[in-house]
């Protein structure tokens, strides 16, 4: 069999591997249960709580839950700013890089502090080595905010009526020492045992063996491409991010780099079936993200490998499939696992440019970001699937003829009304704004020439993609985009924001709500959430909700592309 | 939200020391554990050999078209969308320059990847045809035989992972650094 297809079996076989017992460890960690890392980590807890006076049995009900989390959002916001804005004189800049313009600075800010991660600048030559580090920790604490937040939805879920639900704070800082923390360690330390730059010295140069001069650049690479990798953040160090050879040097390190985009988005799955002690409800939500991953990842790998049409009739031979903006170290196979990996979790790193693969890889990424819940980021993921169970749980009641029921909370209007609302947000923020900048350029083709790196159809999907990567706080883009503009800066940035807090705001308050409801025991009345039918049935409202409202816009892009590229 | 400010900054700043602070120093640590050959680290030759380099003369075999020009402190690809009709007449003109410095070619010879910038722009390697297409030229400037270059392009062709995973490459500056020894 081909060693390419190969490579991809392993990756996900592993991965799947590797969660499961993650799931579980992730599931004891907030079940409070003892795990065998109690000795180092409990003693470090205890150090985090006493230096910022936190007591972390208070128990918080679901609006103190939020309050907490947006507070502490708003100081990293702040420390960002200044840190970004004044980079050029502080410590740890040995390549003397300068700060970020204003603009700048609030895209970063936003889209670190919110998991995105989308970079509109480039590691290499934008950022000191305290710029790095500094988002180096929103990549930790974004990543370590999802799961917090996830983890009070599934203390909602459990069979009880409760209004407290833990104490944010202590589900945070578990999530951060317990879950990233060793992970990374583990992955910075592989990434480093092959080749990946660790220090904290400035450019360095040489000439080549045909004597022309080269500037390499390093830096603490290791230890950043980790937790850029776990925690769904995806913003790499250098500009091209894990398609740099320094970043990711080998398949070893690519396979390594690929099992950590999905690990703990898989894991969280299955830690929902140990913490509610439903192992059937974790299989069929795994079932539904897993078939919707294979109808997207299987049809770019074969685009890919077929290589690009208007290459072939060139007269070339494409036996390793496209190869523009790919690396022959990966080849077509892995660089589109990545692509598909990378855009149905919110990670957003690339190890090949999406912006050069062919036109429908290329709607299939964008296709992953807009469900944005087959595994979905870290945390994140799992509250974008549970709107629309809560969608699925309603719609079927009303088919059958019950009262929609959702592990024992019966939903009612005021639930589903926030679930539409968030259900739409997405498709409202992609869409609107897509249309506002393709409306700016098609009334000025001219002023905004620099926009655009690739005509046509192609061009459109440059603009879809920002936006769509911005709302589904993914952070990989056509890169073509030259979105270094106030104009993208700041419409990104905003993009950014709500689509992140809201679709946190809203499930919480849903779960928040279904919590402190009287708790009604299972019967034979009851609408099982647990079968085949009912993943079904969730998958088709995915497909109504998520993916009909994006076609036009596919059409205008990659579709029409795809359709004009066959002669 | 007042109650929550202090310890909001107080535990920002304390996660700011830990995982900026200690955790990349225990990351620095254990990278200097590792082995001399597998760290990053420049190789006996002078060079690092996985930053790709520049080869476009016809004594060396040359490596895959790169947007930045092998900035390795600007890496980049070139972005271009498959139906970019300046990106198509770039690779045509690419195909026609290749096919003038290897003239016994014929153009379905030539693999994508010679053709093609890489994602990087560093790209330090090519597929084995890339390095097969371009042994009779480099046999006739060096004035050696075509079966030694193979027998080099062998040796330097690295297989897929355990023989079972991923792509066969070749390291094109480990390629040409075999080459100059030859003599």
């Amino acid at each position: 069999m081909n060693t390419e297809i190969l490579g991809v079996i392993l990756m996900y076989a592993t991965v799947v591997t590797l969660a499961i017992p993650l799931g579980r460890y992730i599931g004891k960690i907030f079940n409070y249960e003892n795990t065998w890392l109690d000795k180092i980590f409990n003693p470090l807890d205890k150090l985090f709580f006493k230096l910022s006076g936190i007591d972390p049995t208070k128990e918080m009900n679901w609006k103190q839950h939020l309050v907490a989390l947006l507070t502490i959002n708003v100081v990293w916001f702040v420390l960002s700013m200044l840190v970004l804005t004044n980079m050029s004189w502080l410590p740890l800049n040995p390549d003397g890089n300068p700060s970020m313009s204003a603009d700048l600075a609030f895209n970063t800010s936003v889209s670190f502090v919110t998991n995105t991660n989308l970079q509109h600048y480039s590691g290499e030559s934008g950022l000191s080595y305290l710029g790095q580090l500094i988002l180096m920790l929103w990549q930790f604490i974004s990543a370590g905010t999802g799961i917090a937040i996830c983890a009070v939805v599934f203390m909602a879920m459990k069979e009880r009526t409760s209004e407290t639900l833990g104490n944010f704070y202590s589900f945070f800082v578990r999530a951060c020492t317990r879950i990233l923390l060793p992970l990374a360690l583990v992955v910075a330390s592989l990434l480093a045992f092959n080749g990946t730059p660790m220090t904290f010295e400035g450019k360095d140069s040489l000439t080549t063996l045909e004597g022309q001069e080269q500037q390499v650049t390093r830096g603490p690479v290791a230890a950043f491409v980790a937790i850029k990798q776990l925690g769904t953040n995806g913003g790499g160090f250098y500009g091209p991010n894990s398609a740099n050879p320094m970043e990711n040097p080998n398949y070893f390190t690519n396979i390594v780099e690929t099992i950590s985009i999905f690990l703990i988005p898989i894991a969280m799955v299955f830690a929902i079936g140990y913490v509610l002690k439903r192992r059937k409800l974790a299989l069929t939500i795994f079932g539904v993200m897993t078939i919707g991953f294979l109808l997207l990842l299987i049809p770019s790998i074969y685009f890919e490998m077929n290589g690009n049409t208007a290459i072939t009739q060139m007269g070339i031979q494409q036996n390793m499939g496209s190869m523009e903006g790919k690396e022959v170290r990966f080849g077509s196979a892995a660089s589109a696992y990545w692509a598909i990996n990378t855009t149905c979790t919110s990670n957003g790193s690339v190890n090949a440019m999406h912006d050069s693969m062919t036109p429908l890889t290329g709607m299939f990424t964008l296709l992953g970001m807009m469900i944005n819940c087959f595994y979905g980021g870290v945390g994140v993921g799992f509250l974008n699937f549970y709107i629309f169970i809560i969608l699925a749980v309603f719609i079927s009641g009303l088919m059958v003829g019950r009262t929609p029921e959702f592990l024992g909370k019966k939903i009612e209007a005021k639930e589903m009304k926030i679930a539409m609302v968030i259900a739409l947000l997405h498709p409202f923020l992609i869409l609107v704004s897509t249309a506002i900048s393709s409306f700016l350029y098609a009334g000025n083709p001219t002023e905004y020439a620099g926009w655009l790196a690739n005509p046509g159809y192609h061009g459109f999907s440059e603009m879809l993609y920002e936006f769509t990567s911005s709302s589904a706080n993914n952070g990989s883009g056509f890169e073509g985009l030259g979105d270094n503009t106030p104009f993208w800066n700041i419409a990104c940035g905003l993009v950014m924001l709500l689509a992140r807090y809201l679709p946190i705001i809203g499930p919480v308050a849903i779960a928040g709500i279904l919590a402190s409801k009287k708790y009604i025991p299972e019967s034979n009345g009851t609408l099982k959430t647990d079968t085949s039918t009912f993943g079904l049935m969730v998958f088709a409202v995915i497909a109504i909700v998520a993916a009909l409202a994006f076609f036009p816009a596919l059409t205008l892009g990659p579709i029409a592309e795809y359709f004009s590229m066959i002669k | 939200m007042r109650n929550n400010l202090i310890p909001a900054i107080r535990l920002t700043i304390v996660c700011s020391v830990f995982f900026c602070g200690i955790y990349t120093l225990a990351v620095f640590g254990i990278s200097k554990l590792a082995p001399e050959n597998s760290s990053f680290t420049k190789s006996k030759s002078g060079f690092y050999e996985t930053v790709g380099q520049s080869f476009t003369s016809d004594k060396y075999f040359n490596s895959r078209p790169s947007a930045v020009g092998y900035n390795a402190a600007g890496s980049g690809g070139s972005n271009k969308g498959p139906s970019n009709p300046d990106y198509l007449a770039e690779v045509q003109a690419r195909i026609d320059t290749f096919l003038v410095h290897n003239p016994d070619l014929k153009k379905n010879e030539i693999p994508s990847d010679l053709v093609t910038a890489s994602g990087s722009g560093i790209d330090p390697n090519i597929s084995v045809q890339a390095a097969k297409v371009q042994v009779k030229r480099i046999a006739k400037v060096r004035n050696i035989s075509e079966t030694t270059i193979n027998q080099i392009i062998e040796q330097q062709t690295e297989k897929p992972l355990l023989g079972l995973f991923g792509t066969e490459k070749i390291n094109v500056l480990k390629l040409n650094l075999a080459l100059d020894n030859l003599k």
